[in-house]
């Protein structure tokens, strides 16, 4: 069973608009799920990581309901069948 | 339907290069902290068109308008609070941007470095049709061989051994003035706010600290090798080795790409500042917008005024007519003064407060062209069909 991943608008046009891509491989770990994300729409992952494969400040990650931040990060185990939504965060001016 | 990561992405077709008619003879780039404008005008200079907001919602302090190599293309930096910046292209005048596939202005990994924003685009010679160079926080600067498709870090001043000490001033660490010697594409001068001004003669392998004469008040030594934190520095093409620079504290001349400095403070009612822009024709002539002081980022006495040396900094002369001369606690930033490349030669320049100024007469009146903007952190002016001003 494969791990979903919800993208907001504004990433999007990176993934040639699409809203939801479904990753068919497991993958451990949001790290991983990313990795695997950046292999076809590596522009996604640009915006939601920094040069040094941090979350940007401004920037959220969920599995299921829960932030990553608040768990072990991008370390954070993703269950078969998982949705990782990745959000702005409520910053903004 | 959701997309399967099966489904691999097909490459984008390439922007086409067919001219667009440019809607008017002159024009404008502001770049404000909610989008950039453009602004539109005939030679005449008193009526203007404006397009935008692009970019809503995003920062912009770098664009430029490349015109060499046949082109007629727009770059702009926006950078969203959350997803970064990105260098972006328009060939028809802004009706459409490039989106790149990927973030195009990126540290290597090993570097330990990340992208805070981009400060700074500009071209290089017109011997280097498809050169440009774009200046960044924290302080680096990007190359691009293919008018501004990918870019690439220079390493010489990457690596520098005083990059340790640099330290941000109130903007951030950032490199923020990219002079090119158009006799020579080897020699270039960087500013870094704080570091200092950097000088290369072989084409960005190496780089020298060129700060003698320019004091940093607000170190315990005056006068450092390096750590100044330089504003802007500007030159004219036909007099490249000599440069004018705006200080964080003090306003200087070189005569000899750097090498050294003497302070041309001349009749300014404060040598603190940030913008400074040379005439397109003139080489003597500069302009300034002083700022009373470092602790109070407006002008002084409230009085909004732009300085205009005509004999190299030997003297300086306020230009107010059409100006508010009373309650202007107004901020100029530092890429927020521009020119044109008429004759006379157009005079811009955007507040902190969003308002958009412009003289088409040398500085010696103005007029408010818009009032009301975001506040404004950068403001390029470009004739259109006369080459690349930045």
């Amino acid at each position: 069973m494969g791990v979903t991943v919800e993208l907001p608008r504004a990433l999007q046009p990176y993934a040639h608009g699409e809203s939801v891509v479904v990753l068919d491989e497991p993958c451990a770990s949001v790290a991983e799920a990313l990795a695997a994300l950046e292999e076809y729409w590596p522009g996604v992952v640009d915006l939601v990581l920094t040069e040094q494969r941090e979350v940007r400040q401004h920037v959220n990650v969920f599995v299921g309901d829960e932030n990553i931040r608040f768990l072990d990060g991008l370390a954070t185990p993703v269950p078969p069948g998982s949705t990782i939504t990745i959000l702005a965060a409520v910053s903004g001016g | 339907m959701p997309a399967t990561a099966k489904t691999k992405q097909t490459k984008p077709k390439p922007r086409p290069k067919a001219k667009s008619k440019a809607p008017g003879e002159v024009l404008l780039l502001v770049g404000t902290m909610k989008g950039a404008f453009l602004f539109w005008s005939d030679r005449k200079r008193k009526k203007w068109k404006v397009d935008g907001p692009h970019f809503p919602g995003e920062s912009v302090y770098a664009l430029a308008f490349d015109q060499r190599g046949g082109r007629q293309r727009l770059l702009a930096a926006p950078r969203s609070m959350h997803w970064g910046s990105v260098i972006r292209a328009s060939d028809d005048y802004g009706k459409t941007w490039s989106a790149p596939d990927r973030q195009n202005v990126r540290f290597p990994e090993d570097t330990g470095l990340s992208l805070t924003q981009i400060w700074q685009i500009s071209a290089a010679t017109s011997s280097e049709p498809d050169t440009l160079f774009c200046g960044v926080e924290p302080a680096a600067l990007f190359q691009s061989r293919d008018g501004g498709e990918s870019w690439t870090v220079v390493k010489g001043l990457l690596d520098h051994e005083h990059r340790k000490q640099w330290q941000p001033g109130g903007g951030g660490l950032c490199l923020h003035t990219i002079l090119c010697d158009p006799a020579d594409s080897r020699r270039m001068v960087v500013a870094i706010s704080t570091g200092g001004v950097y000088r290369t003669e072989d084409g960005g392998k190496s780089w020298r600290a060129r700060n003698t004469g320019v004091r940093a008040e607000f170190l315990p030594d005056k006068h450092p090798e390096f750590g100044q934190c330089v504003h802007k520095v500007v030159h004219h093409p036909s007099r490249p080795e000599r440069l004018f620079l705006q200080n964080h504290w003090g306003l200087y001349r070189s005569d000899n790409w750097g090498d050294n400095w003497n302070d041309v403070a001349n009749g300014v009612p404060s040598d603190f500042g940030f913008a400074m822009q040379m005439h397109p024709h003139k080489q003597d002539t500069v302009y300034i917008v002083p700022i009373q002081s470092d602790s109070f980022r407006c002008v002084p006495e409230a009085k909004l005024r732009v300085y205009r040396t005509g004999d190299g900094g030997k003297s300086w002369k306020p230009l107010a007519k059409g100006l508010p001369q009373h309650d202007a606690y107004e901020t100029i930033l530092r890429d927020a003064l521009s020119a044109d490349a008429l004759d006379p030669a157009g005079i811009y320049f955007g507040t902190r407060s969003g308002k958009l100024y412009a003289s088409g007469n040398e500085g010696n009146s103005w007029e408010a062209i818009a009032e009301g903007l975001p506040p404004i952190v950068c403001v390029k002016g470009a004739a259109v069909g006369a080459g690349t001003l930045s």
